[in-house]
């Protein structure tokens, strides 16, 4: 199909001299040999490779972009304002004269590569201990004892955000870790299901907060597995037919999906109160034999329940995890064509784990919506992208990661609330997941496998997630 | 005023924004005709291409009445001008900082996406920061009156224009694409990018030159959509999302296939939107996607990587 080859034209540069050694190939595609030597940090490793000038120039425009996110703001009628009075003012050479530093230290630390061995070698029995079992199960009650602790020690608006922010984005981050991190599908309307689940809560706990409702009022608890249910089938129905397409059409089919939830949230008013949101959802209350609660507006006893919820989820993921489903989704995940041929039901196993994906976003759903009123403006895509962002920061395809994640990220949120307008924060989160992937693709608390598994695919060794599987072209 | 009735306006306003769609929807079939990625953060090169155009333009337009004639044909080729190098640099800055590094690294295709999330995020919420976060409306540039009548729409000169200037680039791009030394690099490397660099090809320089045709495209598709709707930080997110489901409408990777999506899509949901209601214009053209997704994942004109002409 090559039109016309042989006319030259002005652009006639594109082609190098036949002597030159040919490029690196783009990245999904690339063969390349194995390294001889893998090092500690391949990011910083490469980062430390190229040429000096070249890293003291990356620094300083770093720096000077640090210096704009954090500046003043400019507005739509003088919109160089903000950028000019965030560069051209004696700020910017504090922010220049961090880049310096950052770019000497950097310089001296590629010397330092063997006391980092050293410091590793160190350290090394620290991590051996940790992964024995009893080792891992005293960490793992230190955790707990620390989140238990957690709500006594912080003032009430952190314990509110400590529900909102934290609890219920770990349990989200929990669910969408089996998608992402276990089958590593890319689902980008996760909050969707999460929706459908405050919804259906809406639906069947009061008459007075939708115009839609059951004629029959539960109290929430009940509503769970409802929810568990209308989410899973939600995402089958969903997943069905776009699971045979390749990865990243899913993501855009999630994507759209979720846009959709949330416009029909926001217009279908005779249904779902439009805009306004839904009010009036009781609280959940227990009435089992002699034991009687009532949840009430008081955030600590929810922190409680979701915390138990969230331990639950977390050990009921881990037997799946070490079952024969759990490594099947790894094998799909390592290589899907091999998988497949060795027998596993690729396309059932996906469904699956986009299925209890799903329902657990519906259940945290449910959690969400009992606690107080809600909006469509809680299902929005960043709500979706703020979730993908908590799993891939802490550490995709471990548990305690992305409880970790939502904990330093929602954390970190809390902390900025007075101090960043809440609309910057986006910013902020933008940065943080860009130099994560640059420099940490496996996460604060990275699971051992994916992380193997990303330092194979750096050394050209299978796709490290199914999303390698780039069309023929030959097709 | 039945649909009947109104269907032939219809039909030009699904055309024009349609046309827009198709602009877009070239940057995201060229990016994922060399890398096999979508690129996520092209409908921030977009919303930056928007900003400068219209910045650009407002800050040339004379006080006082719209200007005419001569005048007016300046502005817009200025706005286009400034908008589209404003997208070929954000495209650029882009590529340098969200793709360059990981493909150095031969990073797995997921932490692609990731990254480009990552990227639309910083840029939307910063662009949000320092050019404000309400509607920026671009003054008019030309005076809006009907030039003709198609039986019973009224074709506007605003129709015109952006219809005009958006077919005149997609036919300069089919020319680049299919009649160029550049060209037949980017059909090189998006065919097999390891024989093309066995071959000679300056793989890493064509993905950049890549990166900023749809770049510069975007940004002067983006000062375009200014003349009709208003500037904002997000206003990239629609527009981004529906050139996508343009572009793998029409067949992902095939830069014919990208019009013919762009422009039905831009007939579907004028038409949809009329029909049903205009609140789930945005739901029709989701809908469509998925069910195209589910049907015929190839599109309509079929994939065609590596052989897009």
């Amino acid at each position: 199909m090559t039109t016309s080859g042989t006319t030259p034209s002005p652009e006639g540069t594109e082609l190098t001299e036949p002597s030159v050694t040919p490029q690196r190939a783009p990245g999904p595609r690339r063969h390349r040999a194995v390294p001889a030597a893998t090092g500690p940090g391949p990011g910083l490793l490469e980062l430390l490779r190229s040429s000096p000038v070249h890293q003291l120039g990356a620094c300083l425009a770093v720096s000077v972009v640090l210096a704009v996110m954090t500046g003043p703001d400019g507005d739509s009628d003088h919109p160089f304002h903000g950028i000019a009075k965030s560069v051209l003012a004696p700020r910017i050479f504090i922010f220049l004269a961090i880049g310096l530093a950052f770019w000497a230290l950097v310089q001296v630390s590629s010397r330092l590569g063997a006391v980092k061995q050293v410091a590793g070698e160190r350290l090394a029995p620290v991590g051996r201990v940790l992964e024995t079992r009893p080792g891992r199960l005293g960490g793992n009650a230190t955790l707990l004892a620390v989140a238990i602790l957690a709500p006594q020690l912080v003032s009430s608006a952190a314990q509110q955000s400590l529900v909102n922010d934290i609890g219920i984005y770990a349990l989200l981050a929990l669910g969408l870790n089996v998608v992402v991190g276990y089958a590593g599908l890319l689902d980008l309307g996760y909050i969707a299901f999460f929706a459908i689940g405050a919804y259906v809560t809406g639906y069947f706990t009061t008459k007075t907060g939708m115009p839609w409702h059951s004629p029959v009022v539960f109290n929430p608890f009940f509503v769970l597995p409802i929810a568990l249910l209308v989410a899973a089938l939600a995402g089958v129905i969903l997943g069905g037919p776009t699971l045979r397409l390749r990865g990243d059409y899913l993501a855009i089919v999630t994507l759209g999906f979720g846009e959709i939830v949330q416009l029909l949230a926001n217009n279908a008013q005779g249904i779902t109160n439009g805009p306004r949101g839904v009010f009036g959802v009781p609280n959940p209350s227990v009435n089992v034999g002699p034991v009687h609660y009532q949840w009430s507006l008081d955030p600590k006893p929810y922190y409680y329940l979701l915390l138990g919820f969230i331990v639950l989820v977390i050990f009921a993921f881990g037997r799946i995890e070490r079952s024969r489903i759990g490594r099947a989704w790894a094998a799909i995940r390592e290589d899907e064509i091999a998988a497949e041929a060795s027998g596993v039901p690729t396309l059932r196993l996906k469904l699956l784990a986009f299925a209890i994906g799903a329902s657990v976003s519906g259940f945290a759903g449910v959690l969400y919506a009992s606690e107080q009123f809600f909006s469509p403006q809680s299902f929005s895509f960043q709500a979706s992208i703020l979730v993908l962002v908590v799993v891939i920061f802490g550490g995709m395809g471990s548990r305690i990661g992305v409880v970790v994640g939502a904990v330093v990220l929602q954390g970190l949120a809390f902390y900025l609330r007075d101090k960043v307008p809440p609309a910057d924060r986006y910013i902020y989160f933008g940065a943080v997941v860009i130099a994560m992937m640059i420099f940490r693709p496996q996460g604060l608390v990275p699971s051992r496998r994916r992380r193997r598994e990303i330092q194979l695919a750096e050394a050209g060794i299978h796709g490290a997630d199914p999303l390698g599987a780039a069309p023929d072209h030959a097709a | 005023m039945g649909f009947v009735h109104q269907f032939w306006q219809l039909t030009v306003d699904g055309l024009e924004i349609g046309a827009l769609y198709a602009v877009i929807a070239l940057g995201y079939t060229l990016v994922y005709g060399v890398l096999q990625l979508i690129n996520f953060a092209h409908s921030e090169v977009f919303m930056l291409g928007a900003f400068g155009g219209l910045f650009a333009a407002r800050g040339l337009l004379p006080a006082g009445d719209t200007p005419g004639g001569l005048a007016s044909v300046g502005l817009v080729l200025a706005g286009l001008g400034v908008g589209a190098l404003a997208g070929g640099a954000a495209a650029f800055a882009l590529e340098r900082t969200a793709y360059r590094p990981l493909r150095r690294r031969g990073a797995p295709r997921l932490a692609y996406l990731i990254s480009a999330i990552g990227a639309s995020y910083f840029a939307f919420n910063l662009a949000g920061k320092e050019f404000g976060r309400q509607n920026v409306p671009l003054p008019p540039l030309f005076h809006n009156g009907v030039v003709f009548h198609i039986f019973s729409a009224q074709v506007t000169t605003q129709n015109l224009v952006t219809v005009g200037v958006a077919v005149l680039m997609l036919i300069l791009l089919d020319r680049l694409v299919s009649a160029t030394r550049l060209g037949q690099g980017i059909r090189a490397v998006a065919q097999d990018a390891d024989t093309a660099s066995l071959m000679g090809v300056n793989v890493e320089r064509i993905i950049v030159l890549t990166f900023i045709i749809g770049g510069l495209l975007a940004g002067a598709g983006g000062f375009l959509y200014t003349i009709t709707f208003n500037a904002s930080y997000n206003m990239g997110f629609v527009p981004g999302l529906k050139a996508f489901t343009a572009a793998v409408l029409g067949g992902i990777g095939n830069v014919r296939g990208a019009v013919v999506g762009g422009l039905v899509l831009g007939l579907v949901e004028s038409y949809g939107g009329y029909v049903i209601s205009a609140s789930y214009k945005d739901v029709i053209a989701f809908l469509v996607l998925v069910v195209i997704l589910m049907f015929r994942p190839s599109g309509l004109l079929g994939e065609r990587l590596g052989r897009a002409a």
